[in-house]
């Protein structure tokens, strides 16, 4: 798990060594308001990672993310993207090098589906036959189908059109890309999909990413680190995802965060995570009074099969009334197992569900790794 | 003259005879036309362009043509003889004044019309202020445009006709001629080849319009289903 620095403790120097994007004590005052928008902010985005500012509206996030491309520029402070100050860059060149996204997407209503992915390209002088195979190179990575190029954004979906704006903002493969709550103009099953589908594109592209949202559970899902902020443009808590859910900074973040904290964190350790206990077992030769045996010694009613390492099943002392041998018992399969990469949170739905009260983990090819039970779950969250 | 019993109420051997003429006067019809439509865009551009950029001088600049637009026309063409004389320039004076106040009105409708969230898209991908007028507000206006265009055009043709009152009215010249003789073939001739003229400008530049504005005809295509991702 990698460390987490609050905003204030990290040393200026060891955040920008690594840092892509460094907001340095930077204040926005919008003519004619009372309070700056965004107050004395310093932040630094790591190299490749996806940084969520999520806070409720008006906190200034927006604002925070559109000074990043120079949409409004700062009243103070400094702001650094790959070590150079944006105040001291042509803001046009400046935009094209950076992915956009915004909220409502902003398609070119005039222009086709391919055109609208070729504007950046097409803007920065690129060779008519150096886009078009972009274009079809996005298309794919995004799952547009080929037939779609020639059909204006009023012809396409919700879903669609999202993917669009999407592969529009990496046309020119920029490094950096800021977006504005991306997934929020569509359905709640299209936005989940649009979510996996793009963390998928995330881990191979590496980008660095701004990522703006008020939905908590997205900064949750989509962040290394989630920057929650409070009105007037103050970072309360600037954290990964985990260590919010674990130690929320204070009050606002816990309620910020809401309830079900711990089930939250479920969902982000994985099984792999935690040390997985031993659970009572048996191979398939093994004599009755083993198996009983096997099942005192965890207090349990009922033990595992494996036979070679191989999970067959579990048999009870019904099963094993006379049985010669526990194979002979024939093991009943489990109705569910968790793997390594499954989350502890499905690991809980597995043991509410189970008959047996506990989760058990295999490794491919059904290899029998261990047991979880909700103690060892909540100690986990509760450690 | 006894042309005033003689003259049967239309007579095609009359348009036939006076072809020539009907030819000319429709070319000339056409011309002020086209002069007055283009000088008017030419001015209305830029006009419209400050009024969008700077909303303080939309009102004045729509006064000043809205006050061009409530002079009679006929008065206009008369007051301005003592200066330009009974000319073309008197003409487009006046056929120019008239279309400001409907381009103007439209262009800007159109330019604000443009939705904030394209704008906004277009300014992050790093497109300059000019590149998105000539690029994103000017081709999306083009509807409202194009309608403002098409509403100027027929109502300078109608206006053309009143012009043959100073010796410029294109077809106008046959109804004021055949007025004057009270001669019902010329009379209707003049009106229906410029009202013909009218409404075949109107679909020609209706025809126009679509063909420069595809995205704006929602078109019924096949259901294209998702495809799988991340193969």
């Amino acid at each position: 798990m990698q460390s987490v620095e609050s905003t204030r403790g990290a040393t200026e120097t060891e955040a920008s060594k690594e840092a892509m994007i460094s907001l340095r004590h930077v204040t926005k005052r919008f003519p004619n308001t009372r309070s700056p928008a965004v107050e004395d902010l310093s932040l630094d985005v790591p190299q490749g990672e996806t940084v969520v500012l999520v806070g409720p509206s008006g906190c200034g996030k927006t604002t925070t993310m559109r000074m990043i491309n120079r949409l409004i520029e700062p009243t103070s402070g400094e702001i650094l993207v790959d070590g150079r100050d944006v105040m001291r860059q042509d803001p046009v060149e400046l935009r094209r090098g950076i992915g956009y996204v915004i909220q409502s997407i902003g398609l070119l209503p005039h222009r086709t589906v391919a055109q609208n992915i070729a504007t950046v390209p097409r803007l920065t002088g690129w060779d008519h036959n150096r886009i078009q195979p972009r274009v079809d190179e996005l298309m794919e990575i995004f799952g547009l189908d080929p037939e779609l190029k020639q059909r204006y954004p009023s012809e396409l979906s919700g879903g669609q059109r999202q993917r669009v704006g999407v592969a529009r903002a990496l046309a020119v493969d920029p490094p950096v890309m800021l977006m504005d709550e991306p997934f929020a103009a569509v359905d709640p099953i299209v936005r989940a999909r649009l979510q996996e589908q793009f963390l998928d594109i995330q881990r191979r592209l590496q980008k660095t990413i701004v990522f703006v949202t008020h939905d908590i559970d997205e900064a949750i899902k989509m962040a290394d680190r989630i920057a929650i902020m409070n009105l007037g443009g103050v970072v309360e808590q600037f954290a990964t995802p985990e260590e919010i859910l674990r130690e929320p900074a204070n009050d606002f973040v816990k309620q910020f965060v809401g309830a079900e904290r711990g089930l939250k964190r479920l969902a982000l350790i994985k099984v792999a995570d935690i040390q997985i206990e031993d659970g009572p077992v048996v191979s398939p030769s093994a004599s009755p009074d083993e198996a009983r045996n096997a099942m005192r010694r965890f207090s349990l009613d009922w033990t595992s099969v494996v036979d070679d390492g191989e999970l067959l099943g579990w048999v009870d002392e019904s099963a094993l009334q006379g049985a010669g041998r526990v194979g002979e018992a024939s093991p009943r399969p489990f109705s569910a197992y968790v793997t390594a990469s499954d989350s502890l949170r499905q690991a809980l739905d597995s043991i509410v569900t189970s008959r047996t009260q506990v989760a058990v983990v295999v490794s491919e090819g059904q290899r029998y790794l261990g047991v979880l039970s909700l103690e060892r779950i909540s100690q986990e969250i509760i450690s | 003259m006894n042309g005033l019993v003689a003259a049967p109420p239309t007579s095609w051997e009359w348009i036939w005879d006076h072809r020539d003429t009907i030819g000319q006067l429709f070319v000339q019809h056409v011309q002020l036309t086209a002069i007055a439509v283009a000088i008017g865009l030419a001015i209305s551009i830029p006009l419209s362009l400050l009024a969008y950029r700077y909303g303080v001088t939309y009102a004045p600049i729509t006064w000043f043509t809205g006050l061009l637009y409530t002079i009679p026309s006929l008065a206009l063409f008369a007051a301005l003889t003592p200066f330009t004389g009974l000319s073309v320039k008197t003409a487009e004076i006046g056929l120019v004044s008239y279309t400001l106040l409907i381009l103007v009105r439209n262009i800007v409708v159109g330019l604000r019309s443009v939705p904030d969230d394209v704008k906004e898209a277009a300014r992050g991908m790093g497109y300059t202020r000019r590149q998105l007028l000539w690029r994103v507000e000017f081709p999306l206006a083009m509807p409202a445009i194009a309608a403002g265009i098409r509403v100027a055009t027929v109502s300078t043709i109608g206006l053309i006709t009143v012009a043959a009152l100073i010796g410029k009215g294109g077809l106008g010249q046959l109804i004021v001629e055949g007025l004057r003789i009270l001669y019902p073939t010329e009379i209707l001739t003049g009106a229906l080849a410029s009202l013909v003229f009218a409404l075949a400008a109107d679909a020609l530049l209706l025809w126009a319009e679509r063909a420069l504005t595809p995205w704006t005809r929602v078109r019924v295509r096949a259901f294209v289903p998702p495809r799988p991702v991340g193969r």
